[in-house]
Formats: C-alpha cells, sequence, structure tokens
C-alpha cells in the first residue's frame, strides 16, 4: 500500500511539472531529482510521450466528430453531392421543402442566438462572485495635502476665480501612462458610471481627464488628462509586449492601494490563462488590493505585460491581470471609432524598454511619475 | 497563385489547425464533391468517398497544426492528391484495382511521405482508442474527465460519487497506470 502512495505521488509531481503546474522551487527541487535519478528522468519522458499521444488522440476524435457534423450539414443545406445517410423518401421530400426548411433553420438560429445570449448574460455572474474586482471606496478625499497643492497651483496662477469646485471623488483605482501626451490606461469597472474623472501623480498633483475609450468585454479604459497643468512626459520607460511570459517568471507591480501612496508588490506569472482558462488574462502570484485594479504588471526586463483587474476571492495572492495584447486591440479599436480625439491615432505603444537590467529600486524610480491614482465620482 | 486567393488559403488552415468549424465547413464545400467524383467513379461507394475525404482531411488537419505546413500548392490539388493516393491504396488492398483508373483531374503533387506519416498516426490512433475502450467505466470516462475535459479532482469526485478528492485520485491513478500498461504494450511492438 505504501509502495503504491509512494508511487503515486512520484507519477503525480512528474504529471504536473509536465504541465507546468510547478511552483518555481518545487520546479527546481523536481528538475535536480531528475538529474539525480535516472529512473525519474526515464518516467518523465515516458509519461510526456504518454501524455502527448493522449492529447493526439482527444485533438483527433474532436476533428472527427466535428467533420462528421459538417459533412451532415452540408448535405442537409445541398451544398454538397452526398445523400443524407438515411436518403430515399426523405431526402426527397427536404429538397422539395427547401426553402420552408431554411426558413424555419433560421428561425432556429434565432432562437439559439437568444437562447445564448440569456446563457450568456446569466452565466457571468457565477464566477465573478469568486473574483473581486480591486477598485477602492474613498471615504475622505479632501486631505490636507490636495487642498495645499491646489492652493499653490491657483496662486502660481494669480487667478483665484478659477477654483473648481471641490468634488468628493468616491472610487479610485489606478492608471498608467500609454504616452506621455497625457494617455492613460485602467480598467473599465474602475471607470465605469463615473460623472468626473480626476487622476494623480505621486507627487498629489491631480489633473481632470476624461474617458476616451471604454471597453466592458475586455475590462480596459483610456484615459486622456485633459488638464492645461499637465505638462508633456517623456515617453514611458517600460516598454509593452504581445508576447506571452513564460510560466514562473518573476513580475511586479504598482498601484495604488493605500492612500495616495504608490505601494510595491512583487511575485510571479502562474498561469497563461485566467480565471477558469478565460484567455484575455492571466493569472499572477502577488498580492493585490482594492485600489490595485489599472496596476501595470510588468516583468524584470520593464515590459508591460498585463494590467491588474481582479483577485481570486478565496485564495490569498491569487490575482489575474488583462494581457497587454488587450491594449493593443483597444488602441486599434479606438482608431476606428469616427468622433475619437485624433491624438489618439499618434499613440505608438513603446516597444523597448530603458529599464532592463537595472534593479529593481531603480526601475521603480523611473517608472513612479507615470503611475497615476484614478478618482472617479 | 494569386496573392488573394493565397492569403485566402493560408486563413483557411490557420482557421482548420484551430478546428474552427467556418474554416472546416469552407474546406469541405469546396473540395468534398470532387473527391466523391473520383471515387465513385472508380468502384466506389459514396461511404467510400466520405471515409476517404474524412482521412484526407485528416492529413491536411495534422500538416496545418504541425505549423511546418509550405502551401506550395492550392488546398484543393493537396487534398485531391492525398485521397487519390489512399484509395488507389484502399483499391489495391481489396484486389478491386483496375488497369484504366479513370482520373480526369491532372493536377497532382507527391503525397506519399504523407500518407506513409498519416497511417503511422492513424495506427497510434487505433491503439489509444482500443486502449481506453478495454479500460471499462468508470476507468474511461474518469481519465476523459481529467484529461481532455480538464475537470478538477474536486469535480470529478463530485460527479463519479467519490467521497473526496483524494480518493478520486487515487482512482485516477490505477486508471492510468491499467491504460498506460495496455497502451505501451501494443506501442512497444511496433
Amino acid at each position: 500500500m505504501n509502495d503504491q502512495n509512494n508511487n503515486m505521488t512520484l507519477l503525480d509531481a512528474v504529471e504536473r511539472y509536465i504541465m507546468g503546474d510547478m511552483n518555481p522551487d518545487e520546479r527546481l527541487h523536481f528538475e535536480n531529482l531528475r538529474k539525480a535519478d535516472s529512473e525519474v528522468d526515464q518516467m518523465v519522458v515516458e509519461h510526456t510521450l504518454f501524455l502527448q499521444k493522449m492529447n493526439r488522440f482527444n485533438q483527433w476524435q474532436k476533428f472527427q466528430l466535428s467533420l462528421n457534423e459538417v459533412h451532415n450539414d452540408l448535405s442537409a443545406l445541398g451544398k454538397i453531392d452526398a445523400t443524407l445517410p438515411k436518403g430515399g423518401k426523405v431526402l426527397y421530400l427536404f429538397n422539395k421543402y427547401k426553402k420552408t426548411a431554411a426558413i424555419a433553420a433560421s428561425i432556429a438560429g434565432i432562437t439559439a442566438l437568444m437562447v445564448n445570449g440569456i446563457v450568456g448574460s446569466v452565466t457571468p455572474k457565477a464566477p465573478k462572485d469568486q473574483l473581486e474586482i480591486l477598485r477602492k471606496n474613498i471615504s475622505t478625499l479632501a486631505k490636507k495635502s490636495q487642498l495645499q497643492d491646489k492652493e499653490i497651483n491657483t496662486l502660481k496662477q494669480g487667478n483665484t476665480a478659477a477654483i473648481t469646485p471641490e468634488i468628493p471623488y468616491t472610487n479610485s483605482g489606478t492608471g498608467f501612462i500609454i504616452d506621455g501626451k497625457g494617455y492613460l490606461v485602467t480598467n473599465y469597472h474602475v471607470i465605469k458610471e463615473a460623472q468626473n474623472v480626476a487622476v494623480q501623480n505621486t507627487a498629489g498633483k491631480e489633473f481632470l481627464a476624461k474617458v476616451v475609450y471604454a471597453n466592458p468585454a475586455t475590462d480596459i479604459a483610456i484615459l486622456k488628462i485633459n488638464d492645461p497643468n499637465f505638462k508633456t512626459l517623456p515617453g514611458t520607460p517600460y516598454s509593452f509586449t504581445k508576447k506571452a511570459t513564460d510560466l514562473a517568471e518573476p513580475i511586479f507591480t504598482l498601484g495604488y492601494p493605500k492612500d495616495e501612496e504608490l505601494v510595491y508588490g512583487q511575485g510571479y506569472l502562474s498561469s497563461k490563462t485566467g480565471y477558469n482558462g478565460d484567455t484575455l488574462s492571466c493569472q499572477i502570484d502577488v498580492k493585490a488590493e482594492r485600489g490595485n485594479s489599472g496596476s501595470p504588471v510588468l516583468n524584470s526586463n520593464g515590459e508591460v505585460i498585463g494590467i491588474l483587474n481582479a483577485k481570486q476571492k478565496d485564495a490569498e495572492g491569487v490575482a489575474f491581470a488583462i494581457q497587454t495584447r488587450n491594449i493593443f486591440n483597444a488602441l486599434t479599436d479606438a482608431r476606428k471609432k469616427d468622433n475619437i480625439d485624433s491624438t489618439i491615432k499618434n499613440i505608438k505603444l513603446s516597444t523597448k524598454s530603458s529599464l532592463s537590467g537595472m534593479k529593481s529600486p531603480q526601475q521603480v524610480k523611473k517608472i513612479e511619475e507615470y503611475i497615476y491614482m484614478v478618482k472617479v465620482n | 497563385m494569386k496573392d488573394s486567393t493565397l492569403e485566402q488559403e493560408i486563413s483557411l488552415l490557420k482557421g482548420l489547425a484551430r478546428n474552427d468549424k467556418k474554416s472546416v465547413e469552407m474546406i469541405y464545400g469546396q473540395n468534398y464533391n470532387l473527391v466523391q467524383a473520383l471515387v465513385v467513379n472508380n468502384n466506389g461507394t459514396i461511404d467510400d468517398a466520405k471515409d476517404i475525404f474524412q482521412e484526407a482531411m485528416m492529413v491536411l488537419y495534422d500538416k496545418a497544426r504541425s505549423g511546418s505546413f509550405e502551401l506550395n500548392c492550392q488546398i484543393r490539388t493537396y487534398l485531391y492528391s492525398v485521397a487519390r493516393r489512399l484509395w488507389l491504396k484502399k483499391l489495391n488492398q481489396s484486389n478491386r484495382h483496375t488497369a484504366d483508373f479513370d482520373d480526369t483531374n491532372e493536377t497532382q503533387i507527391a503525397v506519399d511521405g504523407d500518407v506513409v506519416e498519416h497511417e503511422k498516426k492513424d495506427a497510434e490512433f487505433e491503439m489509444m482508442h482500443t486502449a481506453i475502450s478495454t479500460l471499462g467505466e468508470p476507468c474511461k470516462s474518469l481519465l476523459e474527465a481529467f484529461y481532455f475535459k480538464n475537470n478538477s479532482m474536486q469535480e470529478i469526485a463530485e460527479v463519479f460519487g467519490y467521497t473526496n478528492a483524494e480518493n478520486a485520485k487515487t482512482q485516477k491513478y490505477k486508471c492510468l497506470m491499467r491504460l498506460k500498461k495496455i497502451f505501451f504494450s501494443q506501442y512497444k511492438k511496433t
């Protein structure tokens, strides 16, 4: 019995190793074991082969099924000459009533779509309960420092009449610059239902911003700072990568879970897909708190690999990020819109990071002025 | 080939590799009749035609998935050539082959290597199929749920009625060991 338990544990480890389910420490440990023990090594090789064969079998089976389906569909529609499996009279009748059948089929199609729609509108709620978006409520915003800042600003301008009335912001998240002219990206859920949006940098300076693009499906929003006091920033020190990051690669985030104080978080990429295998996002192991929504997720070379947007409620340290390629898609999408601010057409996401090879504290120093707190009401 | 056709064909192949239904339908619809005519005109039935065409589609599917497939002819030419090769082989095996093989389509390419490779894979497929079928229930469904449907052990325990995930895991291990034994006893013979 004991022997079987041992074998089982070993095979389980081999399997998790092959499937990439091990954490970095475990993986290292296992690789050492593999090197030291040729039997374990052989087991890995053999099991990899076996899993490949099984996987292929599964793919083939699925493909064969779809071939049969397609064959039947096409012959029913008369697009290929083949007769239906049980031809004869039925086929004759079918051809005779093809038009009616086509109408009936299209009605069936509509119902199918509607059912899908209903299912679609109901199902996402269930998994979302397990997810917690990381937007934060702000109770009191009228912080002294801010007021002072504003006063100084107005004094500098010498124009006391221009004071905008204090807006009580109620929610906050994080956003980061994608273009020095004042474009930021954040989560859609951060700015959802917002009437006023403002962003605030690490120095505590606040700027008015407007939402120029919002996509609830990918949970991405693009903001533009719309404030005469904002000075254009030089190009971003970080770059944006469409490439998938490797499992276990170290990552870090910077955001505003605390009040007006930038917080650094460190972790690693734990899965290339997000909650329930969602392919728009990826899973990271990092401490995430409310207010972290919209934080950039960067790898050690200073490439943005995602935008932090949620964490799993029942598991500590499990968070999710929207993959960077969605930012590229959002820009392409935004450019197609007719009434879009024309300057958005000139945004080019940097693909060269100036941060690679630097130590973390240096990287953060370069990045921090590009990370903003997003405040909405 | 014109550039636009080439692009279209490449995107069809990419769709095929993903088992995207629209692409499969396109390729199927555009090429089935040609292959059926070939088979039916040469001693075959419509059912034979379906089998041969679908097998040719499998060869193309594998090619498209391997990623190393360079399209140096049209999909149509490729499918026709493979189907022709497969059907000739089948005729030869059943001694039905006649000298006057009626072949109106003259554009063909050499696909012998691909067909041989396909047969090897097909044999493995059959081996896996037999191995999984001989396992019996609930082993078969349990392994399928874990490896093909990616269900978690917790879910499997609930569906199959094991008292907890640990017990389900032990059963999965036993089933897997049996499956491997059956499969490899066949596989190592080849």
